[in-house]
């Protein structure tokens, strides 16, 4: 049997979020735009999703915007922002190591008249406030700062930072990356303070190509996509109505199961970053160990329960990776989203791993049906591998 | 649609003799494959020294000729019009207007050239041209005879229905592949190695090859990169046998014992050794590879010489005299550049030393090879004993699935 320990990357579509989607496909086939019968029942079906999904925010269901994932969301948040405040001002603030989706989508702000700083992060993976709070100027429209960092599994302190942030500036719009984090953690948008939130699916057990960007009511954003008015014309496009659907079943599903299978993760992850310490050359990242070098409960439960990432002295992570595929564990070396283009995570660097481990780093990031039998049989193959593949290291 | 039919003319040499069935046969059956994946319903057949090739209903055009001019052996494509009613007056009135229709109002000398492969057919070829001469010349007000140097020849064939053509689209030329024996390719991700295949395919050479995968040093990707590259070159060569050899423990018994800078030369006289091995098995005569002097460190006179000296067959090596930049305009013309250049690590690049050997010699790598006497036989067994064979067409990529996955089940 696999054990699949890349759930931070994709994880499987439950059967909950699987026959969702089929019923969406089959029986409420019809277009939400349409004036028939068939039309108002895939209405509906959006409708009923909104709910669902902004129940698990106690937001309201006209908040959340649907979109194909992360990455749209993160698109859709940061460029819409921006343009939509670019009479106030044309800078924007965010962590130094978040994804890809945020950081890319910022960069390319640039071309059209912004100015984009990244602030600093420390050794256990979170953004220095102070640092970001100083960066704070009269023109400043938009901070955008990751819930949980999908690489580390490091958590950031959302509250304070968005209530310092807007303490400094009311009218700056705060942007939280939460797609590691929800599902995991009960996240109040309201109380935390976030004015635009980017989850996606298919890191639920939703099909890939489902998501959804929360906006709270007053905030503004330009639409990235443009046509028949849809979703109140934030998003135009036929809404996917099949990927909605199996993401509000999933949503369901996590929230449900939230609380128990977090408490178990946490109980699985200390054992497993205690156990790693047993193979040669281990080294946790982003968890801050006792004096002793363990790992006490009550650290692990400040980072994500699913994400573990753990460098392995003397080894590449690519070849590691694929000698763990060659015993049926599927992990990824980095993040799995980087991970085809040649170069080491920014994570990583920012968080000051030590350059000989950079390309030595392993994630393992769990699903609520991951087992301690599975996690057992992980160290016992590492236990294994670590030292064999530490042998030939590249000259 | 102008054309239901292509008359496909090749070049004869070499494919005289007893054996010129299984060429044609073999042409025949690489235009079917080929065309496979442009329409259903194309019918190749040999027809007195030439190959007839009608086409299906709805097919495109410019992809059709795009897929035969990749045929090596194909020396011109005619598109052909049919003309089915081949009495005399409707084949001069059909002609006319292929005429009318191809060139217009356009001033052009031409010529008629006929051919009566029927010998019943009641009008000898002479006559034919002549009389069809005359016609197109009073039909057409811009044409004129020149039956020196014209510059349309129009072909009149007539066999059980009349064939017209004027054109003629320039194959690739070369011979058919299988018209020169088999030959093992040495394929690696790269961009050298594909065109080598493509080019000694050219001479009508059956190309099998070889692969050596160092998992988990080199990824399934780096594998399917190879995959895709042979399917890309099959176009040209036609079927590919891959063998696909895990190299790791062979390359790991080097790594252990061996100078670290004689690497990749000691790696490379077992990839020939293996090679050689497996060309043996399936009746190829020769390796080829993606070799040219001083590419590399393993490519220098001196290395090139350590490495061929494990060989017995022949070693082919067409890029040889190739700039790299000229090796890179013919994968870019064949379209294999855009997949070589993916970044997935081979097992050569992966333990590279920073400064290997460049002017090896023979007896000092075949003394640093003895101290892997006692533990290579073994590694070296089980790499014959597991190879993975996939079978590649244009096509199709058939895998029977591999059999060191194969131990999980």
């Amino acid at each position: 049997m696999d054990i699949y320990l890349d759930n931070a990357a994709t994880t499987r579509v439950c059967e909950e979020a699987a026959k969702a989607a089929l019923e969406a496909m089959q029986t409420d086939y019809g277009n939400p735009s349409s004036k028939h019968i068939r039309g108002l029942d895939a209405e509906k079906l959006i409708k009923n999703a909104a709910k669902t999904i902004a129940d698990t925010l106690d937001v309201k269901p006209g908040e959340i915007v649907f979109t194909s994932g992360g990455t749209e969301s993160n698109n859709m948040a940061l460029i819409g922002a921006a343009l939509a405040a670019k009479r106030r001002g044309n800078h924007v603030i965010a962590s130094g190591y978040e994804h890809a989706s945020v950081y890319n989508t910022l960069l390319s702000l640039r071309d059209f008249g912004f100015e984009v700083e990244f602030a600093p992060v420390d050794e256990l993976g979170h953004v220095k406030i102070p640092e970001l709070l100083d960066m704070i100027r009269p023109t400043t429209v938009l901070v955008s700062v990751m819930y949980v960092n999908n690489e580390v599994g490091s958590v950031n302190d959302i509250a304070s930072i968005s209530q310092a942030v807007h303490g400094k500036g009311k009218d700056i719009v705060f942007h939280c990356d939460a797609v590691q984090a929800y599902g995991k953690y009960v996240i109040s948008p309201v109380k935390l303070g976030i004015d635009l939130m980017s989850v996606s699916g298919h890191k639920i057990t939703a099909p890939k190509g489902s998501g959804f960007l929360y906006v709270r009511e007053g905030v503004r954003v330009r639409p990235l996509i443009w046509g028949g008015g849809q979703q109140k014309d934030r998003r135009s496009g036929t809404e996917n109505v099949p990927a909605i659907a199996g993401l509000a079943a999933a949503a369901r599903r996590y929230y449900n199961e939230r609380r128990e299978a977090t408490e178990r993760l946490y109980e699985l992850k200390t054992r497993f970053v205690n156990e790693l310490r047993s193979v040669d050359g281990a080294h946790v990242n982003a968890v801050k160990p006792e004096e002793d070098g363990s790992f006490s409960e009550s650290e692990v439960r400040k980072t994500a329960p699913h994400i573990v990432s753990a460098a392995f002295e003397g080894t590449r992570a690519e070849v590691l990776l694929h000698a763990l595929e060659e015993s049926g564990i599927f992990v990824s070396s980095g993040s799995a989203c980087s991970s085809n283009h040649p170069g080491i995570s920014g994570t990583l660097r920012a968080i000051g791993v030590k350059k000989e481990l950079l390309d030595s780093t392993l994630r393992f990031s769990f699903a609520f049906t991951t087992t301690s039998e599975e996690l057992d049989e992980t160290v016992r193959v590492l236990k294994q591998l670590v030292p064999f593949y530490a042998r030939f290291a590249r000259k | 649609m102008i054309y239901r039919a292509f008359l496909i003319k090749y070049s004869e040499i070499g494919i005289k003799g007893k054996n010129r069935y299984v060429f044609e046969d073999a042409l025949c059956a690489r235009i079917r494959e080929n065309l496979s994946r442009v329409a259903e319903g194309f019918e190749a057949v040999r027809e007195q020294g030439r190959i007839f090739l009608s086409c299906p209903e709805d097919y495109d055009y410019d992809r059709t000729v795009r897929e035969l001019k990749k045929i090596f052996g194909i020396w011109a494509i005619c598109p052909v019009r049919v003309i089915e009613d081949n009495s005399f007056d409707s084949l001069t009135q059909a002609t006319g207007d292929y005429v009318e229709e191809i060139y217009g109002d356009k001033e052009i000398t031409f010529k008629v050239e006929a051919r009566r492969a029927d010998k019943r057919y009641p009008i000898e070829s002479p006559k034919i041209c002549s009389d069809m001469g005359d016609y197109l010349l009073k039909r057409f007000k811009n044409l004129k005879v020149d039956v020196h140097d014209p510059e349309v020849r129009i072909h009149v064939e007539i066999r059980n229905n009349a064939y017209v053509y004027s054109e003629t689209i320039p194959g690739p030329g070369g011979m058919p592949v299988g018209a020169n024996g088999k030959a093992m390719l040495l394929l690696s991700g790269g961009i050298d190695s594909p065109v080598a295949g493509y080019m000694i395919a050219k001479r009508g050479v059956t190309v099998d090859a070889v692969y050596f995968h160092a998992p988990p040093y080199t990824s399934e990707r780096a594998l399917q990169k190879v995959v895709d590259l042979a399917q890309l070159i099959s176009a040209y060569t036609g079927p590919i046998r891959l063998h696909v050899v895990n190299f790791t423990d062979i390359q790991l018994d080097i790594i252990e014992k061996c100078p670290r800078d004689e690497l990749t030369i000691i790696m490379r006289r077992y990839m020939m050794r293996l090679a050689e091995h497996f060309a043996r098995e399936c009746g190829s005569l020769g390796l080829v590879t993606g070799e040219s002097i001083g590419q590399v460190a393993s490519q220098t006179m001196q290395s090139l010489a350590v490495t061929n000296a494990v060989c017995e067959m022949p070693v082919y090596r067409p890029l040889i005299a190739f700039d790299k930049q000229d090796i890179i305009d013919i994968s870019e013309k064949i379209g294999t550049y855009e997949t070589s250049i993916e970044p997935y690590e081979d097992c050569c690049t992966i333990f590279v030393a920073k400064h290997p050997v460049t002017k090896p010699l023979l007896h000092v790598i075949e003394k640093s090879e003895r101290k892997l006497e006692g533990t290579v036989e073994e590694h070296v067994a089980k790499a014959i004993e597991n190879v993975r064979i996939i079978n590649v067409t244009s096509s199709r990529i058939y895998d029977k699935g591999t059999p060191y996955a194969a131990k999980e089940e």
